[in-house]
């Protein structure tokens, strides 16, 4: 992206101004280096979101932006219902709650060490990966209804974790206002086989060492200590939060004329927040945000039984779990009033402050964890809310690296059994059902996920807490 | 998150259909690994050519994923808004398809269906993987 077409407020904040019927300013977070490495269509993606009716204060952008449908992915909006605001499938994205998951062990690295390569095949042995992979457990009608109203908190109800999970979740684990009535049948046909599976694709789940702490304080109190073991889980909602955004994207296109709503673009379907079509999107894609937080609550289970029976010591306690592709309703300041806005995060996470009262007692002096998930090379790294960050794009940062070239160009390049190599000689155990996909997920085909954390930080999105690198990942 | 352009030449509209969905099986695995032997029938309507398009990469997306299959081969008609097709295919085998990536929707991002002045026809869009 050219910087000329952006106004530079600093070093990490560039705004677009208002052109072309766009109702609020663009604004992206990101050092030069990052901007001039974005795609052109980024700029003219953050453009069309600030056309959006009801959007508030500005089209935001997070440091890890990229060219997405619709919304670009790491973008940030927020519409006001009172204003005509709209709700967008494409602003939430298919993987409806999409997140990461991070988990305590309380092993050290000489422990993992000595049983690593067989642990890394006790797990892709256990937790299901890769396409056409099926969980063990099936859901009957009454019991997916169920599960898409009580997400993680049904999950542990039936077994599959702890009631002190709970509060580590967003949502203590439950979104509220979840309308099972609205998923088709086709998406819970979808998910019937589908429940604790890691997916395809950028999913995976690692076993990692802290190798870095940058904040004591707040490391100390999300219970991080370099040379920590932690485990990190990335994965979404499964087919069933695909289908909902195959579904309601379609809905949003075809209605749009209804609601008097004239689109730039069709990837930019949305639907008036208090429209029967608005309300049946929001109560799908929350039964959605449920299904991804129960599909990591059954996935941190077959870890847990794993670990139990290799490692009796280890506690797989949760440090925290975040979503980074969703849309709720929150409470935020808009000069000087208080005010519900919908918050779209698309491909970016969350990060309340100090003090926010959906943070658990244990972490409001800390602020919101914030995960960020790397490629599988090279390192993840946890991020908190601060107090400056609620005023940066409504409490928000990014959510990884970022793809940097496409999956073809990486297949070119890269040979996945030749990559899996590479990254056994520096220590990390790759297990994959499929060489191709490993290819595609190489390291050098991602942006350089520190660029994107340090600018998420100087920005004033989140604060750098730690860093974490790979031992064992085993990808979808 | 990540998306992937899928593009489909032909002489009919029919055929750039059929490419289209052969373009987007190739994000999963080699087609030409792919024995088409057991046949789905495959119906669906939309208001337009676009939409048409993206429907028809969706039923497959759902078939795919619903009967743990992939498809290798396709014939479609066209009749209106209507559409009617066959694809052919088998049960997903990890081992041979290697698949790399699961299809999670198409998209209407870079959606065109256009007919070439020189004939023929052009289709395409993102789909997100």
């Amino acid at each position: 992206m050219d910087t000329s077409r952006l106004v530079r407020i600093s070093d990490y904040e560039w705004r677009i101004d208002p052109h072309a019927g766009m109702r609020v300013p663009g604004v992206i977070y990101a050092s030069e280096d990052l901007i001039r490495g974005m795609d052109d269509k980024v700029y003219e993606q953050v453009c069309n979101v600030a056309t959006l009716p009801g959007i508030v204060e500005a089209s935001y952008a997070m440091p890890d932006a990229h060219w997405g449908y619709g919304f670009p992915i790491g973008g940030v909006a927020a519409f006001d219902p009172k204003q005509g605001g709209v709700v967008s499938a494409g602003g939430v994205g298919f993987d409806i709650s999409c997140g990461v998951r991070t988990l305590h062990t309380g092993l050290t690295p000489t422990e993992i060490q000595k049983k690593k390569e067989s642990l890394a095949n006790a797990l892709f042995h256990h937790i299901p990966a890769g396409v056409g992979s099926t969980g063990r457990i099936r859901l009957d009608a009454g019991a997916m209804d169920a599960m898409l109203r009580g997400g993680a908190r049904w999950a542990a109800e039936q077994g599959y974790g702890l009631p002190e999970d709970l509060e580590r979740i967003e949502e203590r684990g439950q979104m509220a206002g979840a309308l099972p009535e609205e998923v088709s049948d086709h998406a819970k046909r979808r998910q019937r086989d589908e429940m604790g599976t890691l997916g395809s694709g950028n999913h995976y789940l690692e076993v990692q060492r802290v190798t870095e702490v940058y904040d004591k304080v707040i490391a100390e109190d999300f219970g991080i200590h370099v040379d920590d073991i932690k485990i990190s889980i990335h994965c979404g909602s499964r087919g069933l939060g695909h289908q909902i955004g195959t579904e309601f994207l379609k809905r949003m296109v075809v209605e749009a004329p209804r609601y008097g709503l004239t689109l730039p673009d069709r990837e930019l379907a949305c639907a008036p927040l208090q429209s029967d079509l608005g309300k049946a999107y929001l109560g799908a894609m929350r039964a959605g945000i449920n299904c991804a937080l129960a599909n990591r609550q059954i996935i941190t289970h077959l870890t847990r039984q794993v670990f139990a029976e290799m490692f009796p010591r280890a506690r797989l306690d949760l440090l925290y779990d975040v979503s980074h592709n969703t849309c709720k309703m929150e409470e935020h300041e808009v000069a000087g009033n208080r005010r519900c806005l919908y918050i779209h995060r698309k491909g970016a996470t969350r990060a309340f402050g100090p003090g926010h009262p959906a943070l658990p007692k244990a972490l409001r002096g800390a602020g919101q964890p914030v995960l960020i998930g790397g490629t599988m090379g090279t390192a993840s790294y946890i991020l908190a809310g601060t107090r400056e960050s609620e005023n940066r794009a409504w409490s928000s940062a990014c959510h990884g690296a970022g793809r940097r070239m496409s999956r073809r160009q990486a297949t070119r390049t890269w040979r996945g059994r030749s990559v899996e190599n590479e990254l056994a000689m520096r220590g990390i155990l790759i297990r994959s059902p499929s060489p191709r996909g490993v290819a595609e997920e190489a390291p050098g085909a991602y942006k350089d996920v520190s660029a994107v954390v340090e600018s998420a930080d100087r920005a004033g999105l989140a604060r750098k807490v730690a860093r974490l690198e790979p031992l064992i990942c085993v990808k979808g | 998150m990540a998306d992937i352009g899928v593009r489909g030449f032909g002489r009919t509209l029919e055929e750039a259909f059929e490419q289209a969905a052969l373009a987007m099986v190739a994000v999963i695995t080699d087609p030409a690994r792919v024995k088409a032997t057991q046949p789905v029938a495959i119906q669906c309507e939309a208001p337009d050519r676009e939409l048409l398009l993206v429907d028809w990469l969706n039923a497959l997306i759902y078939e795919m994923a619903t009967r743990t299959m992939v498809f290798g081969r396709f014939e479609v008609a066209i009749r209106g808004p209507r559409l009617r097709a066959t694809a052919w295919g088998e049960p997903v085998d990890v081992k041979r398809h290697q698949p790399a990536v699961e299809v999670k929707g198409a998209t209407y991002t870079g959606l065109e269906v256009t007919e070439l002045p020189e004939g023929g026809w052009r289709v395409q869009c993102v789909v997100d993987v």
